[in-house]
């Protein structure tokens, strides 16, 4: 039912309805309007009369081009009775991909095969992104991976988390080969700490000794991990790297504060991968891999960034922003920062949230028992991380590493599921 | 916003310096309309007929790219979206998601209004301020009209926290609407079936209202007829699917939407955004599974996009971090949380009293002042202009140093020889590498306390006074 009009015929068709807020505005020109879009509401056009229910819509819709708020239009039609329209208006709704994001984020493999001169059963790889994480523009090429922590001594934990390690925590490989086996770890990392010279000062040599049985232990890639002593790191991570040869590790890691060149010469001699760690600054990031390339040779293919990682509720807002900064300036052509990302999620439990039993304010609502606390505590944190660009969690509680992964791999879209149906979740009962 | 320099906006002010904005030209004053930290109505002259045209311009300019919409009335009103950046280091994010915990009509009365005030009373501290949540949304499950509008009477009685009225059912949306008009609550919700009446509901209500469709095309088909019919307080559900694919999908929708919204200015689906993480609850039966997913499923939706957002465990372990993540995606990245510098009285001190020194990072000064103040330990605490910067950082970053807290109590005029009788300080345990450089520097005891401020109460109790030697 088309019926067109002319807007110089609305004046003398409008004399009744009392319109005041289109005087003063003159309309030029004629313009036909079309009406067969739109049906009608058939009581409401019997009670109104089908011109002024149409005509009033569209005088609210020509109101609105030129710039009248519609609700100054006390068009009787209008606001008294509800008009309504039969039939939705057809719609499609479309939006573009990003055309900014040109720079793919570099591709690292870690771990080696019998084939590449290594002993791991698999590798892992991680990066090669041409998007956001888990954004339509572009499938991600690789999922997201978890390294679980051991450390090659005994240390404080959490209570929730140290229930889950207490007959493996005097053996790193024991240790090592329970994440692997029993809670899905797709890597190990063994925390060197004890070297630290105000812990145990472990000799460099000894301390090889516990990346070896490592090894030997589990066939998936390690991280090999300092004691974040920067006087120390170098040489232990040094003689570390030498008793893997060839196994493609990550070296963690080389910051500003250390010899990293020592560190990256180390990773170049017997094939393994950087940690270039910083700490939430986008500039000293970008730096310290400059440094890696230029100054000591470390190709890209061998650099992976830790731009450190603050617990929910302590700096994670610093974490996330430095985080998602990084992967754009990457993806938009930035090369000294498209690199895969890494996150100490574990540091997590430094949050009191995580670990206190209770809330030391009485004004708090109360807190509930933590063993639920930290686990999420630990989850949010690496799944807020995996929003900004995040490739691989150092993680530590089982429980947080399972359903980060169901997550992540959601998101990825690896996980087949039965369809739900939510049209009723209104009525449905919880 | 479509304007992006103040140069762009000083074009349309009245340009004569008056300062009644209280700043001291139209130019500084452009530079805070483009930030949004002040209004165009805080410009009187501009308000005034001659300049009625640019003013209606500029408004419009001015405008964020996603709508903002307000729930509710007075002072629990919550306003959601308004939202012109899509990324929070290109501004900040305004109008932190609205989290609704759910009540349903089945409930017996004394359960949903125990609920109710769980609800309305829960608190977390953090940073000189209590994170709460928003709303009650009101599922009709039992299908029944009047029971619906029972229970929402009660919750109305209950709370004073703006409502969300579900139900895909007009007439029991009607009923409902009948007894809570006066509040602005949201509507939940018009879908391609039910539209029509939901409209004329919204229409002479004047509510807000949300539409429901996980195709979005629909959504927009419905969106545009609600806008035809000028009903432009919209809320767009596109769909949370808990699990699979489904769930893949929903995401892709809200980074979609946002996307057309902000970046290409599609004004016809620039909305607030609503997530349903209480979906997690299809799917899972047990509640700490639920909770745990239901969680998960909030943190995504908290940091891409949803706006407001409905959810039914009230875990702490659940509140806890959905009230955080929140408040981490939504602080502003412009402006440093930092308190004043300076020596403050904690309860009430006495000669006797320990002096405290800690940092003028907001985070840590409303941490171990409020670990203080509620174990009832009167002190003094200093607060060291660190610039902003937390303790460990700020030792680590030169900040933090023996002559910055001699300075303090300096700049405080606070004597400690003669204001205590110990002459002491506390340091952090954090800053313990300091003690020496600190004693030299003031000529002060100074004693390490825990590396927590949490742990103060338990480290006085062993440590306070400290022994003469
Ligand atoms: C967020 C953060 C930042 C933010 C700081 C934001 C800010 N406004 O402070 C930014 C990005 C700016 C930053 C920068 C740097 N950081 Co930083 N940062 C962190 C992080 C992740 C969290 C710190 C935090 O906010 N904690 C929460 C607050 C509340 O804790 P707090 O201030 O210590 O207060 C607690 C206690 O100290 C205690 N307490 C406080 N006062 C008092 C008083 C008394 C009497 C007592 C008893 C107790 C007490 O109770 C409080 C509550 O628990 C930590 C790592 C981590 N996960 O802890 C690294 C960390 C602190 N940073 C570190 C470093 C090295 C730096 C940089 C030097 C890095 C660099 N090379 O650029 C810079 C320095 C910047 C500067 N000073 O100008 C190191 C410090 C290492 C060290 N021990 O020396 C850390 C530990 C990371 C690491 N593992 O290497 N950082
Ligand atoms: S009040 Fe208005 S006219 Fe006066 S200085 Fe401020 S912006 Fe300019």
């Amino acid at each position: 039912m088309t019926k067109k009009i002319k807007l110089s015929e609305l004046g003398s068709l409008f004399g009744s309805l009392d319109i005041e807020a289109l005087e003063g505005v003159k309309i030029e020109g004629d313009v036909e309007l079309d009406l067969g879009q739109m049906g009608l509401n058939p009581q409401m056009a019997y009670a109104l009369g089908h011109e002024t229910v149409q005509l009033a819509f569209h005088l609210m819709n020509i109101s609105r081009i030129l710039g009248y708020p519609v609700d100054q239009l006390p068009g009787a039609a209008v606001q008294q009775k509800p008009a309504r329209l039969s039939n939705l208006i057809e719609s499609k709704f479309s939006v573009a991909r990003n055309e900014e994001w040109k720079t793919p984020i570099q591709e690292v493999v870690l771990g080696a095969t019998s084939s590449d001169g290594g002993s791991r059963k698999s590798t892992v790889t991680i990066g090669g992104e041409n998007a956001l994480p888990y954004y339509f523009d572009s499938p991600m090429p690789h999922r997201n991976h978890i390294t679980m922590d051991v450390f090659d001594m005994p240390i404080n934990m959490a209570k929730a988390v140290k229930s889950n390690y207490e007959d493996v925590i005097n053996s790193p490989a024991e240790w090592a080969k329970k994440v692997v086996r029993d809670f899905g770890a797709d890597m190990v990392t063994i925390h060197l700490i004890s070297t630290d010279p105000n812990i145990k000062d472990t000799s460099p040599k000894d301390a090889a000794k516990t990346v070896e049985e490592v090894l030997q232990a589990v066939d998936v890639p390690i991280v090999i991990g300092g004691s974040g002593n920067p006087e120390k790191d170098p040489a232990v991570l040094e003689k570390a790297a030498e008793v893997a040869e060839g196994e493609r590790c990550l070296i963690a890691s080389a910051s500003l504060n250390l010899d990293y060149a020592r560190i990256a010469e180390a990773a170049k001699k017997y094939n393994h991968v950087v940690l270039s760690w910083t700490q939430l600054e986008i500039n000293a990031q970008k730096e310290l891999n400059r440094k890696l390339m230029k100054q000591c040779g470390v190709a890209r293919e061998n650099i992976i960034m830790d731009p450190t990682t603050a617990a929910l509720g302590y700096g994670l807002d610093y974490a996330y922003t430095n985080m998602e900064r990084i992967r754009l300036a990457g993806l938009t052509g930035d090369t000294e920062l498209n690199f895969p990302m890494s996150s100490g999620t574990t540091n997590a439990w430094g949050a009191r949230e995580a670990w206190m039993i209770s809330s030391p304010l009485k004004e708090d609502s109360d807190w509930g028992p933590r063993e639920y606390r930290g686990p999420i505590w630990e989850i949010v944190t690496g799944l807020t991380l995996s929003l900004a660009g995040n490739d691989l969690f150092m993680m530590m509680s089982p429980t947080a590493v399972q359903v980060l992964k169901e997550i992540t791999q959601t998101l990825y879209g690896l996980k087949e599921t039965e369809q739900v149906n939510i049209d009723n979740w209104v009525s449905a009962v919880v | 916003m479509k304007l992006n320099s103040p140069l762009q906006v000083y074009k349309y002010l009245p340009q004569i310096n008056c300062a009644e904005c209280g700043d001291a030209t139209c130019m500084a004053f452009a530079a805070h309309l483009i930030d949004r930290s002040k209004k165009l109505e805080n410009c009187p002259p501009i308000l005034k007929d001659e300049f009625k045209k640019k003013y209606i311009e500029l408004q419009t300019l001015l405008a964020p790219e996603i709508r903002q919409v307000t729930i509710g009335i007075g002072e629990n009103a919550k306003n959601i979206g308004g939202d012109d950046v899509i990324y929070r280091h290109q501004l900040t994010f305004f109008n932190p998601t609205a989290f609704a915990y759910d009540v349903w009509d089945t409930m017996p009365e004394q359960e949903l209004v125990e609920r109710v005030n769980k609800i309305s009373n829960f608190r977390k501290f953090y940073v000189g301020k209590f994170l709460k949540v928003d709303m009650v949304a009101v599922r009709c499950v039992s299908g029944d009209p009047l029971k619906f509008a029972g229970a929402v009477k009660k919750v109305a009685e209950t709370t004073k926290l703006p409502l969300v009225l579900c139900s895909f059912d007009p007439a029991a949306l009607r009923a409902a609407l009948e007894i809570v008009k006066d509040r602005r609550p949201l509507l939940y919700a018009a879908t391609e079936n039910n539209w029509g009446d939901v409209a004329e509901l919204a229409q002479s209500y004047k509510v807000p209202v949300v539409l429901f469709s996980p195709d979005l095309d629909k959504l927009k088909s419905i969106g545009a007829t609600f806008q035809e019919m000028g009903i432009k307080d919209l809320v767009l559900d596109p769909g949370t699917y808990p699990q699979g694919k489904q769930l893949k999908e929903s995401f892709e929708r809200f980074v979609k939407l946002r996307r057309a919204g902000i970046k290409e200015g599609q004004k016809d689906i620039a909305f607030p955004i609503m997530s349903v993480p209480l979906n997690a609850w299809l799917v899972y039966k047990d509640a700490v599974t639920a909770s745990y997913w239901e969680t998960v499923l909030a943190s995504v939706f908290i940091v891409r996009y949803a706006d407001v957002m409905i959810l039914h465990s009230l875990e702490p372990y659940a509140m806890l971090p959905e009230v955080h993540l929140r408040d981490t995606i939504y602080t502003d990245p412009r402006t440093p949380v930092k308190v004043a510098p300076g020596v403050n009285q904690v309860g009430t001190p006495t000669k006797d009293s320990p002096v405290i020194v800690t940092t003028n990072f907001a985070l840590t000064y409303y941490t171990v002042e409020s670990d203080l103040s509620s174990n009832k330990i009167n002190c003094y605490l200093a607060s060291v202009d660190t610039d902003g910067i937390g303790v460990e950082a700020a030792v680590a970053g030169g900040q933090l140093t023996a002559a910055k807290i001699n300075d303090t109590f300096a700049k405080a005029n606070f004597d400690l020889k003669e204001k205590t009788s110990h002459g002491t300080l506390i340091l952090p345990g954090l800053a313990a590498r300091l003690q020496g450089d600190v004693e030299d520097a003031t000529g002060l005891r100074v004693m390490i306390g825990p590396p927590d401020s949490g742990r103060i109460p338990g480290w006085m109790e062993k440590n306070w006074p400290p022994k003469q030697k």
